[in-house]
């Protein structure tokens, strides 16, 4: 019995958080990604020449994130029936969006106009394996040009 | 490269040194190829960070202990692949790519890899 209270007030902790949480990202996401607009980004670029181009330096944006409690819940849920896992579709947008802005905030600094050849990477780390934490790692990484 | 402004990290040994990943370095003509160079380096949290990790697990959200933990793994890779460069006599390294493997629950090892190159 007292297991089943701890697990409904995890379950209540992660479903409350998490969605506030994740609602706040996604404003903050939008707003960052407007302010970036200028930056022409590629993933073409490592072969093509590129004109008016006079430096260029490596730029990468990683993040962690993580699920939370309710995320989990359902998704482990899910894979029962099949199907799209939305939960965690809109976790692996959160992470790919963060990197990928990390990387053109960092970019952008340095006064690049362009970034081409970006590369975007998932790395699972501590697994679904009903222990550890449930978290995925994303890097993007880029050559700025100007 | 360069890492997230958030955490300022020292630059690799030698800043004269050309990062990209594309296949050549915009305005310089490549006179030389050395060859592949590639760094790895593994890392472990401590358990301090796992325990703060396993918390933030219940609420969700970015990992920010785990973030710091790869960034710094990604840099020293970078540094040794760097290294290795200037043993060779390069003075850039083109297409380098990164690669993230999960060893054991706790561990990961970040690795890079390019083409050392010499650049007029």
């Amino acid at each position: 019995m007292d297991g089943l209270i701890i697990f409904a007030v995890l379950l209540g902790i992660g479903y409350f958080f998490g969605t506030r949480a994740e609602k706040q990202h996604f404003q903050s996401l939008q707003q960052r990604e407007q302010a970036i607009q200028g930056l022409v980004l590629s993933v073409v670029g490592a072969k093509a020449s590129i004109p008016n181009a006079h430096q260029a330096q490596l730029f990468v944006g990683s993040v962690v994130i993580s699920s939370d409690f309710f995320k989990t819940f359902i998704a482990g849920v899910m894979t029962l029936f099949g199907g799209r896992i939305a939960v965690y579709e809109s976790l692996l947008d959160r992470g790919r969006r963060e990197a990928m802005l990390r990387m053109e905030e960092a970019a952008l600094a340095w006064g690049a106009e362009r970034v081409v050849n970006i590369r975007i990477q998932t790395a699972e780390l501590g697994g679904n394996n009903g222990q550890g934490v449930v978290a995925v790692e994303v890097i993007a990484y880029g050559t700025g040009v100007k | 490269m360069t890492v997230q402004p958030r955490s300022p990290q020292p630059r690799s040994s030698s800043p004269a040194i050309i990062l990209t990943n594309i296949e050549t370095i915009p305005g310089k003509a490549i006179t030389q190829h050395l060859g592949l160079v590639q760094g790895s380096s593994v890392r472990a949290k401590h358990l301090g960070r796992d325990i703060a990790a396993g918390l933030k697990n219940i609420v969700g959200g970015e990992l920010k202990g785990y973030t710091e933990l790869l960034q710094e793994a990604r840099q020293e890779a970078t540094n040794r692949m760097v290294q290795e460069a200037q043993q060779k006599g390069a003075n850039a390294i083109v297409n380098i790519r990164f690669a993230t493997s999960s060893l054991a629950q706790g561990a990961a090892e970040i690795f890079a890899y390019g083409t050392a190159v010499r650049v007029d």
